[in-house]
């Protein structure tokens, strides 16, 4: 029981708004404390677990080339190009994204886009873009209401498509735990049984997106 | 055959020019702190494998008391205007497109055509790790495509980098710190201990109520663990695999693969899954850490009900 202390003392951390990475650590060292590891063995564990970690941090790589396309201009040439189209909205451009997103993720290309490659650079102005053609007068909680919502379409597309493609890390889990469990399957029927969700989260997310408009249509009309 | 360590090289050599341009950077009053932070991340990936154990751990405690005592600043380097930026988005106009589409571009490639290539008995690159080594060949080529048909200065790529990475700042690390936790939590048995408990204490007895306890359960145990993937095994072991599959006699594609994304709803609703919810706050200057996280919520709990529900209606068919 004493171990999970640990998860406590994230969910306390992150509520109080503690700097997260100190958080992490003492959560770590709390957690071995009372698995009954000494603290070097806890230090050592965290260390060779942080570098064994490391490839989570390599997407990183993508920055300076982010970085040097917004130095010449692509986000407001992004807000630029999305004025020039006819009867665009925020909701309607993250809907074309999000169906985008869903389907190149469904054959296996989730790596093409996400958060700093397309998000930052490229969608979040072109909606921030659409919304302020439709009322200029846009302040900026609406913008900062706009980005996170461009940033959360782009997760909720991924996740509930990716189970689709027969490759994808979570469904190569669920087989190898089956297995284990001696219930052998093809990762076929797994891929299938993620079609239903997928195009619930289609449906539901681009409700919300509509809303969202309509929200901002009445906030433009004084 | 290229590998990953040829990648983590190229990466800690970014992280090292950061630091290096962090430490002559002026205009910032904590830029020895962005230096060392920067600096400390550089020396993990050029040789964190050659440090041992405790040392890394003595790194990452480094890493930790950086940020938790406020040491990294903003760095200010030199870029263009706004203005400027109008000007040259009318000069250059879509073309500005080209270099950002050579990632899916060459990240495609690389997954589809340079993948299974294989010279001289060798594949060309380590097939587990083909993603990440397309993307760095990705960017390399994008950026050698922006800086020629865009005519970018060359320093721009290190000190545009610079000026998004001291945007995120600290958080750029929480997704490894978290999965590192991850793995302390998995060797401490964490995840069997509560899995104990949602087992010993929640109602199974009925089809629809050991339905809600797996689908609700992964939910809420991959918001405490961060993870879908470390709930998974505790969850379908202690209750799916049992008493879905085995009581009720439920279809097992049907409940696992609705159960793990039953899970993802969970990833959507936690500050745990940062790379997802906390870092792109940070990358779109937002002020409230917990933006996108709010706007999920909505999403993840209708999304929630109805994998309860389609798991429910379709796995125990005949």
């Amino acid at each position: 029981m004493l171990i999970l202390l640990g998860v406590a003392v994230v969910i306390v951390g992150f509520a109080v708004r503690l700097n997260p990475l100190l958080v992490v650590v003492l959560a770590a060292l709390t957690t071995g404390w009372f698995a009954g590891l000494p603290p070097l063995a806890v230090v050592a564990a965290f260390g060779k677990a942080f570098n064994d970690n490391r490839f989570v941090s390599v997407a990183y790589l993508v920055l300076p080339l982010v970085g040097v396309v917004e130095r010449a201009g692509i986000r407001e040439q992004a807000a630029r190009l999305i004025t020039r189209l006819e009867g665009v909205s925020v909701g309607r451009l993250l809907i074309t994204y999000m169906l985008f997103r869903q389907l190149t993720t469904a054959v296996g290309l989730m790596p093409i886009a996400g958060q700093a490659q397309t998000i930052r650079p490229i969608v979040a102005p072109m909606a921030e873009g659409a919304a302020a053609a439709q009322n200029p007068a846009i302040t900026d909680e609406t913008r900062f209401d706009i980005r996170a919502l461009a940033a959360a379409t782009d997760n909720v597309a991924v996740f509930f498509s990716e189970d689709i493609f027969v490759a994808m890390g979570s469904v190569l889990l669920m087989v190898g735990f089956l297995s284990s469990s001696k219930i052998v399957m093809d990762p076929i029927h797994l891929s299938v049984w993620a079609i239903p969700t997928a195009l619930a989260s289609f449906v539901v997310h681009a409700a919300r997106l509509l809303l969202f408009d309509r929200r901002l249509r009445r906030v433009a009309k004084p | 055959m290229i590998k990953l360590a040829a990648v983590y090289g190229l990466t800690g050599l970014m992280f090292a020019g950061f630091a290096v341009y962090s430490a002559l950077d002026r205009n910032n009053a904590k830029r020895f702190g962005n230096a060392a932070f920067w600096g400390l991340v550089a020396l993990s990936f050029l040789s964190g494998d050659r440090l041992g154990d405790l040392a890394n751990g003595a790194l990452v405690l480094g890493l930790a008391l950086l940020a938790g005592f406020g040491l990294l600043g903003r760095g200010q380097p030199a870029t263009t205007s706004p203005e400027d930026r109008v000007t040259l988005a009318e000069r250059f106009g879509n073309r500005l497109f080209i270099p950002a589409l050579m990632l899916p571009l060459v990240v495609g490639i690389g997954v589809l055509v340079l993948k299974p290539m294989v010279f001289a008995g060798q594949p060309l690159m380590d097939p587990k790790q083909a993603t990440l080594i397309s993307l760095a060949l990705a960017v390399m080529v994008g950026l050698a495509v922006a800086l020629t048909i865009l005519k970018q200065p060359l320093i721009s790529p290190l000190q545009e980098g610079r000026r998004l990475i001291d945007t995120v700042g600290w958080a750029v690390l929480l997704p490894q710190f978290l999965a590192a936790l991850g793995a302390v939590f998995a060797a401490a048995g964490v995840g069997k201990e509560i899995g104990m408990l949602v087992t010993a204490y929640l109602p199974v007895d009925t089809r629809f109520a050991a339905v809600c306890v797996y689908c609700v359960g992964m939910a809420a145990f991959t918001m405490l663990m961060g993870n879908a993937f470390a709930a998974f095994p505790v969850l379908t072991g202690g209750v799916a695999i049992p008493i879905l599959v085995g009581h009720f006699g439920g279809n097992p594609a049907v409940v696992a693969s609705i159960g793990m994304l039953s899970g993802f709803c969970g990833t959507l609703m936690t500050p745990l899954a940062a790379n997802f919810n906390l870092v792109p706050p940070a990358l779109l200057e937002i002020p409230n850490r917990y933006a996108v996280i709010k706007a999920q919520i909505p999403t993840a709990l209708l999304m929630l009900t109805i994998n309860t529900v389609l798991m429910y209606v379709f796995a125990f068919r005949p």
